[in-house]
């Protein structure tokens, strides 16, 4: 369709700036390394915008494919292509990337080159998982992915980060090895092939299905992460640096939603149909129980933590619903907890760098040393929240509708996470930012440097230009959800 | 003019051993003459004489060809395995090569036993007649004896030696004990023979032929280390200086391997149903136990050595799945498994200097500070041994299961994904040593320039073909659709 390989290098020009960073060697050549890295994240930005200018949101199927035989022996292809689903991931990863290298640039010291390189390599690796359209390409991409976070929260973690990262590791391996033989009933049954568009159209037996489906599951509910899956979660983010934190936020766990949608729906309909119940209660579990876990949280990160998995019970919920305005309120409820994650962590990490805590308790009028950081934290604070105007309300709100459709009951609980939300959000900010300023420590505290403005500012005008005009984010979504919602209607049993 | 009496073989199909042998006498000979400081000539030679074998394998063309009454035979799975092998024992040669000279190793009689194992190998893998295959078994598991009591003033050395020849000769034992029973239900020693008689014979499982078939497969089992044959396994490996445990635990593996394509594949198809179910049980043991068992090891050399005990669980699945598919798989399996092994311990052999065997996992501790590049090689090794991908482990796992799963062995393959995870655990542990904790040791590694390129490439081609795993892959299924 394209001439040029535009995905390719959405792909691999971040592996190899990543690559050519490591080579810049010890910490002598930090600054090199810093500059290399931010280089390399922008141009992976840059690269990535004429997929947006180039789509076309009107028509079927996947745009700017590329097609090479890759594997022989197992009919392996590199094939790539995207649809409006995976170009929202793949942009909001690019961006993600380059805010992480701006939000590190100061803060890590210490082997900063590794660093720089694990987050641009790992930015790259997803972009693989967001454009492969063949099956053990996407497991390649999506196993690899594991290998830079868990340097990342291993070598620049906290304290117990040993703990964090040998859980984050083995737990999401674990349910990837079970996606693994899924993978492999797939391409014996679809007789030796790994393409999806083959996995669509073949015709699965119902008791296969159910199995395959609770394969895929596994995988994908550890990443999203569901409940009772999602115990890794706190520890790794209360572990991992800012940075990692925030890719872990804004884009790993949307390797799981989008796992569901790319390879769970369309693979094993009928199961999907048939157990759909089960993924909403579970999903309605982490929207209400985690909320309510959150609210008792002493520790910043772990409270956003378990947020993020009540927020992500949303997403689930609304690809389960399997209607087109709940299907799209789940994307953009991950894009939109992409960005509202990823500040809330950049914002606690700019405390923490300031005063060495993640304790509330630790906190208390905030405000009255850093006004423009309270503003931040505020708007992202309420985007969080779910307030109009935000993006966070604009997937909330289409979700509950959505929900409305099939059941009150679901739409009614879904709905508490409105106060939940507010709850939990609010109240902490309240501790730590409002009041009299608690003690000597944050009276000492300065306020955002223009670094730190410069990716708080663009987090703010992407929450705030979804939450006003969210039309140009669902216009990309509409064709894919729907053709995505028809082929989950078809039968698929022999 | 007539020839009387003793026709001449047509020794073309058997060149390159027999340009082996010459070169094995050559250095052998040579050596005498040589003082301790020229002793780099029979180093050079060896390893000229590797390569020379390895091109003459690669000359081969393709074909296959019996020779000596059919006893001997040269097929592309031969000659791939033979190239193998080769490049195996010069690559284990220049990561030992310090490691030996600095204690007293470095003599011309490691050269002539490496040289005679590698040529027992070659025997093995060409081996078409049971007697011959036995034949190179001996060459090879004499030579290995002798090298791990090379170090004759190591307690642990000579212990290793020790339970390493008498276990061995056990399974010698059996393995002649199998041989002779299938001798006696079929009258005959030559494997194609042997199966057209259990082809052609009314009752073809009759149950001496069973008994010789499970004699045989537990011969097999001890030369493989696989539970519940694998005791000898920790303690050689870990009693062994470390550059002989690289030789044990590399090379051996592909002539093992070839060993169970001709005993059960050539000779016994018919009877796979016999096989398939005891390497079936032995795999999954050897799976759960090597990997379970591995987790305790405080030793690298012992992690490893249980390590390989699920590494030749994880190649029987692909055996035991008993259809060409499977076989390439396991072929692949075993290239790569000798790749990482190589890969593996040549790590340990750099950070082994005099008077220090780096032999402890917290020996590993914070190598990213000490070298950040042999940090980043033995993390592509560890994540490849794990089977994650991009590494070729991953592709070699893969195979295995996909052709396990075709063959019916369901639960089995989610059984061995499930060790596969307990296994990822270990090897993560390596990785959190060199990345996470401080270094206790701050010597800094200053390898000899051929060890570090070819260590470096060893790790990289691990990363290569996980990259494009195409080539490899091809080659070994090619190999042995074109020879069985």
């Amino acid at each position: 369709m394209n001439a040029l390989p535009i995905l390719s290098t959405v792909i691999w020009l971040p592996i190899l700036a990543g690559i050519a960073i490591l080579f810049t060697g010890s910490d002598r050549n930090a600054g090199l390394a810093r500059l290399l890295a931010l280089v390399g994240s922008l141009a992976g930005f840059l690269v990535a915008i004429p997929l947006w200018g180039g789509f076309d949101a009107t028509a079927n199927g996947f745009q700017f494919v590329e097609r090479a035989l890759w594997i022989e022996a197992f009919n392996v292809y590199y094939h790539l292509g995207i649809d409006g689903i995976s170009l929202l991931l793949i942009l909001l990863n690019c961006l993600t990337t380059v805010l992480v290298v701006i939000a590190g640039w100061k803060v890590i010291d210490t082997r900063v080159a590794q660093y720089m390189s694990a987050f641009l390599i790992l930015s790259g690796l997803m972009n693989g998982v967001f454009s492969a359209l063949d099956g053990l390409l996407f497991y390649v991409f999506f196993e690899a992915t594991l290998i830079p976070m868990f340097i990342i929260i291993g070598v620049w973690g906290g304290a117990n980060r040993v703990y964090a990262a040998l859980k984050f590791f083995l737990y999401t391996l674990l349910g990837s090895l079970l996606a693994l033989v899924a993978l492999i009933y797939l391409y014996l049954n679809a007789g030796g092939s790994f393409a999806f568009h083959d996995w669509y159209e073949m015709p699965i037996p119902f008791a296969a299905q159910v199995l395959v489906f609770f394969a895929l599951f596994f995988a994908f509910a550890v990443k999203v992460p569901m409940v009772p899956v999602h115990t890794w979660l706190p520890d790794a983010h209360v572990e991992a640096p800012t940075g990692g934190s925030v890719v872990l936020a804004a884009i790993m766990l949307k390797l799981g939603g989008y796992g569901f949608l790319r390879l769970s729906l369309p693979i094993v309909p009928d199961a999907s149909q048939a157990l759909a119940g089960f993924i909403i209660t579970l999903s309605l579990i982490a929207v209400i129980y985690i909320g309510l876990v959150a609210l008792v949280q002493a520790d910043m990160k772990k409270l956003i933590a378990y947020s993020s998995i009540s927020h992500m019970g949303f997403v689930t919920l609304g690809i389960f619903l399997f209607n087109s305005i709940a299907a799209e309120g789940a994307i953009i409820q991950m894009i939109s907890h992409g960005f509202v994650s990823g500040a809330l962590f950049l914002c606690v990490g700019v405390l923490y760098d300031r005063m060495h805590s993640r304790q509330i308790a630790d906190y208390g009028g905030v405000v009255n040393r850093m006004p423009v950081f309270a503003s931040f934290f505020m708007l992202f604070a309420m985007a969080n929240a779910g307030l109009p105007g935000t993006s966070g309300f604009v997937g909330e709100f289409l979700v509950v509708m959505g929900a409305a459709k099939v059941s009150f009951w679901y739409a009614m609980l879904a709905g508490t996470t409105l106060i939940l939300g507010a709850a939990y959000t609010l109240w902490m900010y309240k501790r730590v930012v409002f009041g009299a300023v608690a003690n000597d420590h944050v009276a000492a505290l300065d306020d955002l440097s223009a670094r730190e403005v410069t990716f708080m500012a663009v987090l703010a005008v992407c929450v705030l230009v979804m939450g006003v005009y969210p039309a140009p984010f669902t216009d990309v979504l509409h064709v894919s959800v729907n053709d995505l919602l028809a082929h989950v209607g078809r039968s698929k049993l022999p | 003019m007539e020839s009387i009496g003793f026709p001449v073989p047509d020794l073309g199909p058997a060149v390159p051993e027999i340009f082996l042998l010459g070169a094995v006498c050559t250095v052998l000979l040579l050596d005498v003459f040589l003082s301790d400081r020229s002793r780099w000539v029979s180093f050079l030679l060896t390893l000229a004489a590797l390569v020379v074998t390895g091109f003459l394998v690669a000359s081969g063309g393709g074909s296959t060809a019996y020779t000596f009454s059919d006893m001997f035979v040269r097929d592309p799975m031969a000659d791939v395995l033979k190239m193998f092998v080769c490049i195996a024992v010069a690559g284990i040669l220049v990561y030992g090569r310090s490691y030996v000279g600095l204690r007293g190793m470095y003599r011309g009689e490691l050269f002539a036993l490496a040289l005679f194992a590698t040529l027992g190998m070659m025997v093995m893998i060409s081996a078409s007649h049971l007697l011959l295959l036995y034949l190179g078994l001996e060459l090879l598991s004499l030579s290995l004896y002798a090298m791990v009591a090379l170090q004759r003033d190591s307690r642990l050395a000579v212990e290793a030696a020790m339970k390493y020849f008498v276990l061995g000769a056990l399974a010698s034992g059996l393995l002649l004990y199998g041989m002779s029973m299938i001798y006696g239900a079929t009258g005959t020693m030559q494997l194609g023979q042997i199966a057209s008689a259990i082809a052609g014979s009314d009752n073809p499982k009759g149950w001496v032929l069973g008994l010789g078939v499970a004699f045989l497969v537990a011969g097999a089992g001890f030369k493989l280390g696989v539970v519940p044959f694998h005791m000898w396994v920790p303690d050689v490996y870990h009693g062994a200086p470390t550059a002989v445990t690289l030789f044990i635990g590399s090379a051996p593996k592909l002539a093992a391997f070839a060993l169970l394509m001709r005993l059960l594949v050539s000779g016994l198809e018919a009877m796979v149903n016999d096989w398939q179910q005891m390497l079936w049980l032995l795999s999954v043991l050897s799976l759960v136990i090597g990997n379970l068992t591995a987790i305790v090891q405080t030793n690298i050399k012992r992690m490893l050595a249980y390590s390989t005990i699920s590494h030749m669980g994880f190649l029987l699945l692909g055996v035991l799945a008993g259809d060409l598919n499977g076989y390439g798989s396991a072929m692949f399996y075993v290239v790569t498994y000798v790749l990482m092994s190589l890969a593996a311990f040549g790590m340990i052999l750099l950070l082994s200097r005099e008077g220090f065997e780096a032999e402890l996992l917290d020996d590993f501790k914070g190598l990213n500070q000490r070298s950040p590049w042999y940090a980043f090689l033995m993390l592509l090794t560890m994540f490849s041994m794990a089977g994650l991908p991009p590494t070729v482990g991953f592709y070699a796992k893969l195979s295995v299961l996909q052709a396990a799963f075709a063959a019916g062995f369901v639960w089995t393959t989610v059984l061995a994904v499930m060790f596969s995870l307990v296994g990822a655990f270990y090897y993560l542990r390596i990785v959190k040593l060199m990345y996470f904790d401080a270094p206790q040791d701050v010597t800094p590694i200053l390898p000899q320039p051929d060890m570090r390129v070819l260590l470096s490439a060893n790790a990289l081609a691990i990363l290569a073909l996980g990259v494009l795993p195409q080539p490899l892959m091809a080659l070994c299924i090619a190999s042995i659709q074109y020879s069985l």
